[in-house]
């Protein structure tokens, strides 16, 4: 029972990271149209960013506006140079450009800080292990991640909710035309969206620095995950890549964790662990399959 | 004038350059981008190394190396070869880091032709049935290098163990390697995800097992992810770990810090080996890349020494691949691990030594050379090799 409970908590630190990335990516699509393949490079950016500062500095409290600071300004670059120029194109030549974007800079961090990972030390205060319940002990660190990612869902539900630039992103997102018609400022808020976007995914990458390796090629690994819980959410609503992150995040981790040894139940070892291995790397994919099949437009479309 | 003494040099020298021998080509094969990236970059620059100490030659002959990225995508692996084969004109290959990239990309350069030497990737499907004449590996089988842990864990009296490896060919030969032995009792047996970073849920999984040891082989990023996450988890120091080589390199140790401390890990290199070749190897690695050579970095030197014997004796030839089997069997040459020659699989024939991370005088971290594990230690699948 225990280990259940340790590894829901394992499968909801990964959702609420999931979260933070698909978040950024929903709203890009659905306020500006824009498959935005390189999120991927700007949580790699968030990352890195943080890894420099940390080095420089060693505080990780500076090293955390470093990451959020570069993705930000990174992403409203990459809105103001590229993506502007894209609005009006169809959707082939965008995947095309933020391709290209996902290699220039896979390249020029292979450039800047060489092909080796690096590493953040988790701060002194966030390192070590608690006792959640008696018996579960669970890494402090990780524990922090999952607050930071619900405070970050209930910021942004405020946000969208209950302010003028939440207005105009919902408006963005249901009647865009008609939200230019009106004489809102749209490349402004095309811009701020962007580097709202942006700086979620730099907040994932700069959290998930001291847990995984930051290294090239980091945000491609989880990009594609993204783009599931996004298309299981409903492209667009950032409630739905809330419960979409959580959705993938649980359900990806009880499946790696319980599957081989439901399975060995009913055959022999090494045959349950081969098809436990092979059916839990699937199974975000099935359960994508079957939520497009009953809810084409996923579990919480964001146009009615 | 001076335009016809420029003529005259250009003529003189492009006579010169006809007159030398065309450097044989070598194809490069390898992983250079992402999590593994460091592995493949350590192995070029070892092959590169040992050129460039003959004067760019190898064996006397002078070599040059085209090298591309993999990017561990086996499809781009056979695209690369497929290039090479065609359009370069190239025979002799070697680089591939990953036994997944291998095993799409070697049977169509032997197919084709070509000779395959590995310096890393020793998947257990070419080892034995599926041997082939023009396939020599260098570094290892995949399986050796986990019943060197197995035994490693043995001999230090650990009698259940968790046992964790990415699923795909070696980290399948990895856990058979292990278990073949481990004389122990596997208190649990689990596949990661070759692509996965975060291994939150085989750490809980680990713990509630309560092993005595933990036997995980995670090359490259991947290892660091794990070292990190498993002393994140608390897992460290308390549940003792055994490793084979891949699992905790000098670029793993440095990223990991003192939390490795007290790992244990058997290999068939270590940069404290103490022979002249070795020695020479470290010194000029040191001073040419400025950082600790990996045991990758140690097999692609190997490699590299393999082809330069095998072409010394062939006069720089590849063609009569016959003729550059003879040669490269006799594997005439100084290793930097020692003792070395080929078995009936074309696979090494080597000693597996345990290994520790402990402190230097300097009190930096180093892997120190403990004893001896297994001696003259062939593979299980070189009597199923008939050739």
């Amino acid at each position: 029972m225990t280990l259940v409970l340790e590894q829901l908590l394992n499968g909801v630190q990964l959702g609420v990271t999931l979260f933070l990335l698909a978040a950024g990516l929903t709203l890009i699509f659905g306020i500006m149209g824009v498959i935005n393949l390189a999120h991927g490079s700007l949580y790699m950016v968030g990352a890195y960013g943080a890894a420099l500062v940390a080095t420089k500095t060693g505080s990780f409290l500076l090293a955390a506006f470093g990451g959020l600071a570069a993705a930000a300004i990174t992403g409203m670059m990459i809105e103001f140079l590229v993506i502007r120029r894209l609005y009006a194109r169809d959707h082939l030549d965008q995947v095309l450009a933020t391709f290209g974007l996902i290699l220039f800079f896979n390249q020029a961090i292979v450039l800047l800080f060489g092909r080796q990972p690096i590493f953040i030390g988790i701060p002194p205060l966030l390192s070590g292990a608690v006792q959640v319940l008696p018996g579960v002990f669970y890494p402090v660190y990780r524990l922090a991640i999952i607050v930071v990612g619900i405070a970050v869902a209930c910021a942004l539900y405020l946000m969208i909710g209950h302010t003028r630039l939440g207005m105009l992103v919902r408006a963005g997102a249901t009647h865009r035309e008609m939200v230019r018609a009106l004489g809102v400022d749209i490349r402004v808020l095309y811009t701020t969206v962007f580097g709202l976007g942006a700086l979620l995914a730099g907040l994932a990458g700069l959290m998930a620095g001291p847990i995984l390796a930051v290294q090239v090629g980091m945000g491609e690994q989880i990009l594609i995950v993204t783009f599931v819980v996004v298309v299981i959410g409903g492209v667009g609503s950032v409630r739905g890549a809330f419960f979409g992150a959580l959705i993938v995040g649980v359900s990806d981790t009880l499946m790696r964790a319980f599957l081989p040894g439901l399975l060995r139940g009913v055959m022999t070892g090494s045959e349950a662990d081969a098809l436990g291995a092979g059916l839990s790397s699937m199974g975000i994919y099935l359960l994508m399959a079957i939520v497009l099949l009953v809810r084409p437009k996923g579990l919480f479309p964001a146009h009615g | 004038m001076p335009r016809i003494l420029l003529a005259l040099s250009i003529a003189v020298l492009g006579i010169g350059a006809a007159a030398a021998q065309t450097p044989l080509k070598i194809g490069v094969i390898t992983t250079l981008s992402g999590p593994g990236g460091y592995l493949g970059a350590d192995i070029r620059d070892a092959i590169e190394l040992a050129i460039e100490l003959e004067g760019g030659k190898l064996g006397g002959w002078p070599v040059q190396t085209l090298v591309e990225d993999d990017g561990l995508k086996p499809g781009q692996g056979k695209q690369i070869a497929d290039r090479f084969l065609k359009s370069e004109k190239i025979k002799l290959f070697t680089g591939i880091v990953f036994s997944n990239v291998a095993g799409a990309t070697v049977p169509d350069i032997l197919d084709a032709g070509g000779i395959y030497i590995s310096p890393n990737a020793g998947p257990s499907n070419f080892a034995g049935k599926e041997c082939h004449r023009n396939y020599y590996v260098v570094s290892w089988q995949n399986d050796t290098l986990h019943e060197s842990a197995g035994q490693n864990a043995t001999d230090l009296g650990y009698k259940r163990a968790f046992i964790l490896a990415p699923n795909y060919q070696a980290g399948k030969d990895a856990l058979a390697g292990f278990k073949r032995y481990f004389k122990g009792e596997i208190a649990g047996e689990v596949y990661t995800r070759l692509d996965q970073t975060d291994f939150a849920a085989e750490m809980a999984q680990a713990r509630a097992a309560a092993p005595d040891v933990v036997f995980q082989f995670h090359p490259g990023g991947l290892g660091i992810a794990f070292q990190r996450q498993y002393q994140q988890a608390g897992l460290l120091g308390v549940i003792p770990m055994v490793v084979a080589a891949p699992s905790m390199d000098s670029v793993i140790l440095k990223a990991v810090g003192d939390a490795a401390l007290g790992i244990n890990v058997s290999s068939h290199w270590n940069s404290d080996f103490d022979n002249p070749a070795n020695k020479r190897f470290v010194a000029e690695w040191t001073k040419k890349y400025n950082r600790t050579p990996t045991s990758y970095a140690s097999q692609g030197y190997d490699t590299a020494l393999a082809i330069a014997a095998a072409l010394k004796a062939t006069q720089g030839k590849v063609d009569d691949t016959e003729a550059f089997r003879t040669a490269m069997l006799k594997a005439d040459f100084q290793t930097v691990r020692g003792a070395f020659k080929f078995g009936p699989n074309q696979h090494p024939i080597q000693d597996w030594w345990a290994l520790k991370v402990e402190k230097d005088e300097q009190g930096a971290l180093a892997l120190k050379t403990k004893g001896k594990v297994l001696s003259n230690h062939s593979d299980f699948y070189a009597s199923q090799c008939k050739l």
